[in-house]
């Protein structure tokens, strides 16, 4: 079973192994209204916690995404590009944006739990 | 390009089902192309005279190719400007229901008055001596501007909107200056609600922007704006009313509390039209705000025209309004750019000359011939239609708050919910009816947002046709059978639906030459 974690930036990780896969969370894409586009970093990319890394622009705004972990990338989500929508329709399946392999395990410690998350999205009102 | 061999199955014939025209042409919906791409190379207009033999003194830099401009005869020109100036859609052509923008009717006197010889010929550079009636015309409009505002002072000078905010708030930093807090002082409050220039001009002058929310009736939360004044607090910008299109009811409890924290109150001019004649911003405690004349006083919008954007000052911050100062010396007008003519520590220029004369000519064309009565009908009719417009699609579409409303109306995408139909295809269907949609997904505090500002000059029989195509496609979204209809609008305009995103993403800027046209003007 994959532990999935969350950021006070509202992306999501899963990971399996060494591998996470990250996201934007349900609440972020509902923010945000209709995704039209979604910029990914490349495989093989050096990231760090915290760094930006992805582009989701929707019909009201362009965000920046912040990587919740450090590594290097290993896949990108390619979908993305011709189907931003899936960002809206499934934000933590088929809309995953890229896979990273971990630098440090240490680091998904300062991030929150599903129940914690939660928590941290209602007191946002 | 050689248009002789036709357009026959090109993008204008649409659906393959629909007849095709060898031109690609539909009727009065003419493919147009680029001027460079019309045409013969070599081809002009002006019958010039051989040039005479010179010496060529460029020794040897000489153009490798052709300069490249497009071929074509006067009529060629003048058609092709003609047909593009037909494409567009307009303040003169229908309903412009475009929210928070106040797309205004202009009235033709404005023109009249602004093309009259002693006005429309006039040069910045002359003699003052020579404009003294030209310097009246801005004093004058300056005394309408602080009349209807309560204020003392105005800058006539800053071009537009958003460069009367910068000036607003470059007096703001300056009276703090003076007062030894501008470096203390550092946060302006700005609701989550606000035009997005109001933070990026405080952001501009160094300041940090810190967002008010909302209470559930859409305006300021008056408890979480006194929690966030205090001694680092420089301003609060504020719109009323707001870009939801609602008073702020409790604003002289805001602004005193920003006062009694030694802040200045910045108020967002953009809607002044919803409440001139009826309100005076002055007598609510705004120390400046600015004022689009385009949205309140008619002068011609976006591309029709330059912008204007007075900005009206509390007496503590009217020394510091920029040059130049319109004063009258004894019989004469005189144009202050130095101390020693004025009472006051300015900011110095923002802008050449002095300011927007064009506009300022219309504006005041539009205040004396409405006079106060007619300004203050002018925004209880826009007040009128917006409210109008809430209550004739109140039980179809829903409104994002409770009304009444000022002077548009704003909706959410509530009624949407699960017809698989969004505000951009509700948009998009509006292109098919005939009009220009309304401002979609602003504010941005209200989901799926729909804002519509009839203004105050849309006759009814008009508003009405706009509502009943607004509920019949209202209808239609919730029946639940036309989905993949919205999904395809607009599809009665000469373009489908645009990949805005690429287009943002990748703008082709620029036209360059074909092979083949590169080879004909060879």
């Amino acid at each position: 079973m994959a532990e999935v974690k969350f950021s006070e930036e509202h992306e999501w990780i899963s990971v399996d192994g060494e591998v996470g896969t990250v996201g934007i969370t349900p609440y972020a894409q509902e923010q945000l209204g209709d995704v039209v586009f979604v910029d990914v970093p490349a495989a093989g990319r050096k990231i760090a916690k915290g760094e930006s890394v992805a582009v989701v622009e929707s019909v009201k705004a362009a965000s920046d995404i912040y990587s919740p972990v450090s590594g290097e990338v290993v896949e990108a989500n390619a979908a993305l590009a011709d189907t931003p929508g899936d960002v809206n329709t499934e934000p933590m399946g088929k809309g995953w944006f890229f896979k990273v392999k971990l630098s440090d395990k240490g680091e998904l410690a300062g991030l929150m739990d599903e129940a914690a998350y939660d928590t941290f999205v209602k007191g946002l009102g | 390009m050689d248009r002789s061999q036709g357009r026959t199955g090109g993008i204008a014939s649409g659906t393959s089902t629909e007849p095709t025209t060898f031109t690609g042409n539909r009727a009065l919906q003419i493919e147009e192309p680029l001027i460079f791409e019309m045409g013969q190379p070599g081809r002009c207009a002006v019958d010039l005279p051989e040039p005479p033999k010179v010496k060529e003194r460029l020794n040897g830099l000489r153009r490798a190719g052709e300069i490249g401009l497009p071929g074509l005869a006067e009529p060629q020109v003048v058609q092709h400007y003609t047909r593009l100036s037909q494409k567009n859609y307009a303040i003169d052509m229908g309903v412009y229901p475009l929210g928070s923008c106040t797309m205004k009717h202009n009235p033709r006197i404005n023109e009249k008055v602004a093309r009259l010889p002693g006005i429309g010929d006039l040069h910045p550079l002359q003699p003052v001596s020579t404009v003294q009636g030209a310097l009246e015309l801005i004093d004058r409009l300056a005394h309408w501007l602080k009349t209807l505002t309560g204020m003392p002072a105005v800058a006539m000078s800053p071009a537009a909107g958003a460069h009367g905010e910068m000036c607003g708030m470059m007096a703001i930093a300056a009276a703090l200056d003076a007062r030894g807090e501008r470096v203390r002082r550092k946060i302006v409050l700005a609701p989550e609600s606000a035009h997005g220039t109001n933070p990026a001009t405080a952001a501009a002058l160094g300041f940090t922007v810190k967002p008010i929310p909302a209470n559930e009736r859409g305006r300021v939360d008056l408890a979480a704006l006194k929690a966030a004044l205090g001694p680092d607090v420089a301003a609060i910008m504020l719109t009323n009313p707001n870009t939801c299109g609602l008073f702020e009811s409790e604003i002289v409890e805001i602004s005193k509390a920003v006062h009694d924290a030694g802040a200045y109150f910045y108020c967002d001019g953009a809607n002044f039209n919803a409440i001139v004649g009826r309100v005076r911003p002055g007598d609510l405690g705004v120390d400046c705000m600015h004022i689009n004349l385009h949205k309140t006083f008619s002068t011609p919008h976006g591309g029709g025209g330059p912008g204007a954007g007075p900005v009206v000052l509390s007496a503590a911050l009217a020394p510091y309004a920029p040059y130049p100062w319109i004063v009258k010396q004894g019989d004469a007008w005189t144009v202050a750019e130095d101390g020693a003519a004025v009472d006051g520590k300015p900011l110095g220029r923002l802008k050449a000359f002095h300011g927007q004369m064009g506009m300022f000519t219309r504006a005041l064309a539009y205040i004396m011939s409405h006079g106060a009565d007619g300004l203050k009908q002018a925004a209880e009719d826009a007040v009128l239609s917006a409210n109008y417009v809430m209550a004739a699609l109140g039980d179809i579409m829903t409104p994002a708050f409770d009304g009444p409303c000022m002077h548009e109306a704003l909706f959410d995408d509530s009624f949407l919910k699960d017809t698989g139909v969004s505000t951009l295809d509700f948009a998009k269907a509006m292109i098919d009816e005939g009009y220009h949609p309304m401002t979609m997904y602003f504010p941005l505090v209200v989901h799926g947002a729909m804002l519509i500002e009839p203004t105050e000059s849309v006759a009814k029989e008009d508003l009405d046709q706009f509502i009943g195509a607004l509920r019949s496609l209202a209808e239609r979204a919730k029946s639940g059978t036309a989905v993949e209809d919205f999904k395809a609008a607009p599809r009665f305009a000469p373009r489908r639906r645009l990949d805005e995103t690429l287009a943002a993403r990748k703008p082709i800027l620029r036209w360059r030459p074909t092979n083949s046209f590169k080879q004909a003007a060879e």
